[in-house]
């Protein structure tokens, strides 16, 4: 599999763009539960952790144009100030985009480390333009970028066997 | 098939470039717009529609267990809650009864004093849907909007207190800035020697502060905050909050004085929309002849 040599090429489907499409209502759907208090300071950002396994495994059919409407129906939800996460989308997007040869040819461990810097970014453009509109910084919203992080190689797995053909996950 | 593509990715990546500054150039121009001017409340509004469907699908399971436990529940329970309701009636209907006499003798004394008698204020039953899901910001969404004429502006109480005022109005949905908010201020007086004060959210968790209070004001703890009805938005006489903690240092000049707000600011489901405001008969003039006057350099061109 992937995750235990690196380079080897397996076959994927090729995606189609209801799947990419699913996926990402699936994560703005769990963006969208009703979380509360701490249990939403913790939360990791599932619409950024989708957004940037596509943008790196798919950078011809996911980028920073999609990745900007996403975040302006998370802003509309989270009755932000327009283009608040955007913004931080279409910056992580771009990101996974420039990335997605350096992130492929790792192994999950070493991804999860070259994504992390990545969402953290993404969580920075919160805060700075909290801290623009506020007057002061919160540091609780980098606090989710670990967990986003930390979900990066279970997500990777996830979207990998269901992209898998169905005749050759029985040899694996 | 990566393989084959990945040579025209570096054709394209300039582009990307370009790209990540059009998106974000556009972003920065959203966020300076919706910050400075309302011009996107529209855009808004159309946008909601879908995206308020999805968020209902997203609470449709916890919803469902709700709904699922409460047909569920067994008959001791019920028998229960019956014995309980019933108590509280006969509570209630006695404290009903104190309640007339004493609106008549307030009304008596309001009628000799020739202040001008308060109003009963219309009300509207409205139900929360959604909390905000930005863990800063103490709002949450009710399901009447601008289809039950509901407008920005006015006053959502409970049973006990003020809950907050309702800043943004969708057509089905209304957003509630809470009192616990930290740019949400509410005038407010100390019911038990009429000082006026106002009341700031605070950043922590659900507080409120009385600032730019003197360091000798007469507040102690224990005292209950009415609305003062200072402002021609929130009507007088809703209680607000109660001081838990007051903290006079002389070495500032106001004293540092928290409370906690009496309504269940984050525990009720059903919560009251007044929808007649209070009449100031003073207030309004003062202002339009303020906004008028601003722009009049020179004094003697005014009529």
């Amino acid at each position: 599999m992937s995750e235990s040599a690196p380079n080897s090429r397996e076959f994927l489907s090729a995606s189609s763009g209801s799947f990419i499409a699913g996926s990402m209502l699936i994560a703005l759907l769990l963006n969208w539960l009703p979380w509360q208090g701490w249990w939403l300071a913790l939360r990791p950002d599932f619409v950024a952790l989708v957004l940037l396994y596509w943008c790196t495994h798919k950078p011809y059919r996911v980028g920073i144009g999609m990745a900007w409407m996403v975040g302006i129906l998370a802003d509309v939800a989270d009755a932000s100030l327009f283009g608040q996460h955007a913004l931080a989308y279409s910056v992580l997007a771009f990101g996974g985009v420039v990335l997605h040869r350096r992130v492929q040819m790792f192994d999950l461990r070493q991804q999860t480390l070259q994504v992390f810097p990545l969402f953290l970014l993404s969580q920075a453009i919160y805060a700075v333009v909290h801290w623009q509109l506020s007057g002061h910084m919160v540091w609780e919203y980098f606090i989710s970028s670990i967990f986003s992080a930390a979900l990066w190689a279970p997500l990777t797995l996830m979207l990998q066997s269901l992209r898998r053909p169905r005749t050759h996950s029985a040899q694996q | 098939m990566e393989h084959t593509r990945s040579f025209r990715f570096f054709n394209r990546g300039p582009s990307q470039a370009a790209r990540l500054v059009f998106f974000s150039l556009l972003s920065l121009l959203l966020l300076f717009v919706d910050a400075r001017f309302k011009y996107l409340e529209y855009a808004r509004h159309i946008l909601f529609v879908p995206v308020n469907a999805l968020q209902n699908l997203a609470t449709l399971p916890s919803k469902l267990w709700h709904e699922s436990g409460k047909y569920l529940v067994t008959q001791t329970q019920l028998v229960q809650e019956n014995e309980q309701l019933r108590l509280n009636i006969t509570k209630q209907a006695a404290q009903l009864q104190q309640l007339q006499v004493l609106q008549a003798e307030a009304g008596h004394l309001r009628s000799l004093l020739s202040v001008q008698q308060r109003a009963e204020y219309p009300m509207q039953l409205a139900e929360i849907v959604s909390v905000e899901r930005d863990i800063f910001k103490r709002k949450l969404f009710l399901d009447k909007g601008s289809s039950a004429n509901v407008l920005a502006g006015q006053i959502v109480i409970d049973e006990t207190g003020v809950i907050g005022q309702i800043t943004r109005v969708y057509p089905w949905v209304s957003e509630v800035t809470l009192i616990t908010d930290k740019d949400h201020t509410v005038p407010v007086q100390v019911l038990r020697n009429g000082l006026r004060a106002i009341a700031f959210g605070s950043v922590g968790a659900g507080e409120i502060a009385l600032r730019y209070t003197p360091v000798n004001a007469e507040i102690e703890v224990g005292d209950v905050l009415v609305t003062s009805g200072l402002d021609g938005t929130y009507p007088p006489g809703l209680p607000v909050a109660r001081v838990t903690q007051v903290e006079r240092n002389p070495a500032y000049p106001f004293a540092r004085i928290t409370c906690t707000p009496l309504a269940g600011v984050d525990k009720n489901r059903q919560l009251l929309i007044l929808t007649g405001l209070p009449k100031l008969p003073a207030r309004p003039e003062a202002e339009v002849e303020k906004v008028i006057s601003k722009p009049r350099k020179f004094p003697r061109k005014a009529p």
